[in-house]
């Protein structure tokens, strides 16, 4: 595996400079019932195609950012910070925030 | 008699004023400046340079170019070097490698004479096997016969490292003959960023030793103008989904391009005949690299080849001074203006013939040729040709490693008689040899046009430009093929006695492959895992063709069919070093480290860090604890500084305790938890201010923690709050015991009294004149201080307490004394498994705040439910001390394990922390550990084995 991500601070690196932080789930808001949590907790899409991740520069400046990736070719169609990330799903970044 | 040099030559490399001194098997030798080690060598009348693998045949000069594994010696200790492409430098020691007691006198040379016969592919598989207990013995004696060089067996300081350099760049062109400078002319002068890299010391390929000097030198200089960066003695290493590793000297250059050209061009092949290994026996391009580039004269020369490339080669090395007796052409026809060309020259040529057996006892003496039947026996009588060099010019084999690692295919071309690369993925644009364009107007052509795609592709170029391509590449296929029609080589192998190596690094024979078809490892990768053919350090780049044609030859098959393997990455050999780089992750000290150093500590890894475990005395750094005053260096533990109106809240929602409510200056215990509800880490929160928080986490959980706190900060934007590692800056060390007010009081006019600095209070004073935040918490049980300074001013802060009165004690001492006060050691007496109801911290989780936080919901659900494991105490009333790790029984059940065991000075006991089925957690049940086959009895406790009220804590 090898190929590119923009940093939103450094620019293109690397994938070697950073750390993966997994698919972005949807935290449930509210009590979810326990059926709801375990999925939460311990189920993901693994989707073979575009999805929405998290990547840390960790080898770098250690910013947080979201991307999305196809996984089958590894082509990294965005990267951006939480509240610069394209609108429409930027909303599964953030919504199941304890409040 | 061959050696010495010939006439001055504007395409030489040699500054003949300058001589260089080296040793070659600690004999003096001299060279000349632009020497490769080989060249130096051969102008001074060496023919040996190696003896071979399995048979310790005599080898000499072949390729010319470093490419094979004839000339590998040692220079200056490091083995595996490849004389014929290493330039010489003043002083060097070269060695030769695989041979004892002497290149001359090679005693394994037996293998050869007599165990030949006998060491078909799978000898030493069926031989060795039995007496099998005999096979350490058969080992020992094999492994010191086989093997290519010795490694030194310590290197007392690594003499260099690789710097890793990432190049990012729009074109990477791998090969800087004429396409490749064609190519990355083209590319740059459209606007694009170009990267080339060549293996030689000067980019030109083969124009640089057929007579085309000045034009490489010219089109490199255009290159270097249009803004062209040439790399060169750089290999490009491999394909790795559009990265490819560069390795120049002692620096990797990982370079990413968004379009590659492959112009990788091809190698010449050697033909298949007995005794085709004999010092003198070497590729044409081999023999005139020699004369062009190193004015080395190699002797009376024979040239044997498939097609034009030996006449070629014979019109070359001619017009270099260099006396050519004939050329053997396998073709019966050819006729062109080559051949009027060596008439004129008054070179004779041979048509139809090939060579069928060389001979010379310990260097070539003469060769002959003649013509042979397809079953590649001779037809008529032979020729013998005296020479002491035969230039071979077999079949040329596209160097498409590269290529095919990317995805390309390989498919036989008939003109060619060899494998062409096919259906490149888009991302990489052949050109030149490697392509099909093998002379060097169409291979110029075809680096423009793959130079001109790359960077159009890329957007660069205008309209004009695109047009431009357009007809360029239509002249491109209009002229094709502009290739060489080669005669398939002759089946000349099984001509009689001695033996036709297709393998000249693994020593494997015609006859081997032959040999593994019949016993049924008829497949090009079966016979390359039984014979090894193709797997020696040259990666079968001289013998994969030679040996899918024999196997083709003896199966019956079309030599399409066969087909050929992919060599994997590296194309060269590098040394590891040069891979393994500088490392990331330097291991760490702390900044009072130099003392336990001085204090004779026995320095242990912890993660990433170099720690004092112990200063030689255990216990008695232990007893000091209890009795007096101990200093720990607790510098390790990761320090985060959490700042911001929304500090509290981040906190409230990272821990299940509140934190929010903490008054400036106290203190509070948190354990981290996943959303699973399970222990992830634990450490102390300390409020310095309304806005700040300090929170220490564990030494081994602080890179986790800081990734894991910033990652929800990211989550929750909305939250007003920065995050400070100051893991490293910041040091610590832990002063405990009854005696540590009276030494804090020593060293600071503060109030230390109970009152002063009460049990979780965090006031920031100034500890013998040095800024300090001093925590009072219960890190080892006893009466105790954790002092935070800047690392800078640690060593100072820790001479001052240690002068004191407070003795040094290890991790060892504090692993002692935390575990009597069942203090959890996250990861050590918890698991992924562990829950903070497990773990008896029921009082740091707060179900009734009103906060929503990170693992609630699980933790809801375990509230009301036993956990699965709980954490106890046990005592051993034998006083055996058990294995961290051993399982506690009930008749052949397991209920548990333990965790972590000690034995307590102080308690004069043995003590442990076990996980274990609820129903057991209770006082005084009796376990049964099962620890390496015996049975310890042990019994529960569930409260601290020391001050279980934490009295002397709060006094
Ligand atoms: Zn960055």
């Amino acid at each position: 595996m090898s190929f590119v991500l923009d940093c939103p601070n450094c620019g293109s690196r690397e994938v070697t400079d950073f750390g993966f932080g997994g698919e972005v789930t949807t935290r449930p808001t509210g009590r979810p019932e326990f059926k709801e949590l375990n999925r939460y907790v311990y189920f993901r899409d693994n989707k073979a195609g575009v999805q929405r991740e998290w990547w840390v520069h960790r080898a770098g400046c250690g910013e947080w950012f979201l991307a999305e990736r196809d996984t089958r070719t590894n082509e990294v169609i965005w990267t951006a910070r939480p509240a610069d990330a394209p609108p429409a799903r930027a909303a599964a970044a953030s919504e199941g925030a304890p409040r | 008699m061959s050696g010495g040099r010939l006439a001055e030559n504007g395409g030489q490399r040699i500054r003949r004023g300058e001589e260089l001194r080296f040793t070659f098997d600690g004999d003096s030798r001299v060279g000349l400046a632009g020497d490769t080690i080989a060249s130096a060598l051969y102008a001074g009348g060496q023919r040996t340079f190696s003896r071979s693998f399995k048979y310790h045949r005599r080898r000499g000069e072949l390729c010319g170019c470093g490419q094979c594994a004839n000339s590998l010696v040692t220079v200056d200790g490091a083995p595996g070097v490849r004389a014929c492409g290493e330039p010489l430098r003043d002083g060097m020691q070269v060695e030769h490698q695989n041979a004892w007691p002497s290149l001359e006198l090679d005693v394994m040379r037996a293998t050869d004479l007599v165990g030949g016969p006998f060491t078909p592919p799978g000898f030493y598989y069926k031989t060795f096997i039995r007496p099998r207990r005999l096979w350490p013995l058969y080992e020992k004696v094999l492994r010191s016969a086989a093997g290519l060089g010795k490694l030194r067996r310590r290197q007392p300081e690594r003499e260099w490292r690789t710097e890793y350099r990432r190049r990012h760049c729009d074109v990477l062109v791998v090969g800087g003959g004429i396409a490749g400078l064609s190519a990355a002319l083209r590319a740059a002068q459209l606007g694009a960023d170009v990267v080339l890299c060549d293996e030689d010391v000067e980019p030109g390929g083969s124009l640089l030793f057929e007579g085309g000097h000045e034009r490489a030198r010219d089109l490199a200089a255009r290159c270097r103008e249009a803004g062209v960066e040439i790399l060169t003695r750089a290999p490009g290493l491999g394909y790795f989904d559009g990265l490819v590793p560069v390795w120049q000297g002692d620096v990797l250059h990982q370079v990413r391009a968004a379009r590659h050209v492959a112009a990788t061009g091809t190698l010449a092949q050697p033909l298949v005949f007995p005794e085709n290994d004999l010092p003198g026996v070497m590729l044409a391009p081999g023999a005139l690299r020699l004369a062009a580039l190193y004015g080395v004269d190699p002797g009376r020369c024979a040239i044997a080849g498939v097609d034009d490339r030996a006449l070629e080669t014979a019109l070359s090395l001619h017009r270099l001074g260099v006396q050519v007796a004939v050329v053997a052409d396998l073709r019966p026809d050819a006729d062109s203006e080559l051949t009027a060309a060596l008439e004129t020259a008054g070179i004779e040529l041979m048509r139809g013939v090939t060579p069928v057996r060389a001979g010379g006892s310990k260097q070539l003496a003469e060769v002959q040729v003649g013509p042979v039947d397809p079953s590649g026996r001779l037809r008529g009588s032979a020729r013998r040709i005296a020479c002491d060099v035969l230039a071979v010019a077999g079949p040329q084999a596209p160097a498409s490693s590269l290529l095919l690692q990317s995805g390309a295919r390989a498919r036989f071309d008939d003109t060619l008689q060899s494998f062409l690369p096919q259906e490149a993925p888009p991302l990489i644009h052949p050109a030149g040899a490697v392509a099909g364009h093998a002379d060097a107007e169409s291979a110029m052509l075809s680096g423009a046009v793959a130079g001109a795609e790359a960077a159009l592709a890329l957007g660069f170029g205008e309209r004009e430009d695109r047009d431009r391509l357009a007809s360029e590449r239509a002249k491109l296929e209009a002229e094709a093929p502009t290739v060489r029609r080669a005669a398939p080589p002759a089946k000349s192998h099984d001509g009689g006695r001695g033996k036709a190596f297709v393998d000249l690094d693994e020593d494997i024979t015609a006859k081997d492959v032959a040999y593994a078809a019949a016993e049924g490892y008829d497949s090009l990768e079966l016979s390359k895992r039984y014979t090894t053919v193709t797997m020696g350090p040259s990666q079968g780049r001289f013998s994969q063709l030679a040996s899918a044609r024999v196997l083709g030859e003896v199966t019956g098959r079309p030599l399409g069919e066969i087909g050929v393997t992919t060599a994997r990455p590296p194309w060269t050999t590098v040394p590891m070093g040069a891979l393994a780089g500088r490392p990331f992750e330097a291991a760490k000290r702390s900044s009072i480290h130099a003392r336990h150093r001085d204090l004779g500590a026995t320095v242990r890894w912890a993660g990433d860090w170099r720690r004092a475990y112990d200063y030689g005395d255990v216990e008695g750094e232990t007893m000091a604890v209890h009795e007096g005053a101990g200093l720990i260096d607790v510098s390790t533990l990761g320090k985060l500084i959490v700042r911001g109106p929304d500090a509290g809240e981040l906190l409230d929602r990272l821990y299940p305790n509140r934190m929010s409510t903490l008054k400036p200056g106290r203190i509070r215990y948190g354990v981290l938890t996943s959303e699973s509800g399970r222990i992830s880490d634990d450490g102390t929160v300390c409020r310095l201010d309304d806005d700040t928080f300090y929170v220490t986490t564990t030494s081994s959980g602080a890179t986790a923690v800081e990734r894991w706190f910033t990652w929800w900060m990211a989550s929750w934007p909305e939250l007003d709050v920065t995050l400070t590692d100051v893991t490293q800056g910041v040091a610590a060390m832990n002063l405990a015991g009854p005696g540590s007010r009276d030494i804090l009081a020593k060293l600071t006019d503060a109030d230390v009294s109970n009152e002063g600095i009460a049990y979780l209070d965090g006031p920031q004073l100034a500890i013998a004149g040095i800024d300090c935040l001093v925590l009072r918490i219960g890190f080892v049980g006893e009466l105790g201080y954790e002092l935070h300074c800047a690392a800078p001013q640690a060593r100072g802060l820790w001479d001052a307490v240690a002068d004191s009165g407070a003795r040094p004690f290890g991790l060892e001492p504090q692993r002692i004394l935390r575990l009597q006060k069942m203090h959890i050691l996250v990861g050590q007496d918890t698991d992924s498994e562990t829950t903070p109801y497990g773990a008896n911290l029921d009082f740091a989780v707060k179900l009734d705040k009103e906060q929503d936080f990170i693992g609630r919901w699980a933790l809801e659900h375990y509230e009301e439910r036993p956990p699965a494991q709980k954490l106890v105490g046990f005592t051993c009333p034998g006083g055996e001390v058990p294995t961290e790790g051993a399982a506690i029984v009930e008749g052949d059940r397991v209920v548990g394990q333990v965790t972590s065991s000690r034995r307590a000075p102080k308690l004069e006991s043995s003590i442990g922390l076990a996980l274990v089925e609820p129903r057991l957690a209770e006082d005084g049940a009796s376990i049964s550990i099962s620890d390496d086959g015996r049975r310890i009895a042990a019994a529960v406790q569930t409260r601290p084995f020391y001050d279980p009220d934490g009295e002397l804590l709060r006094s």
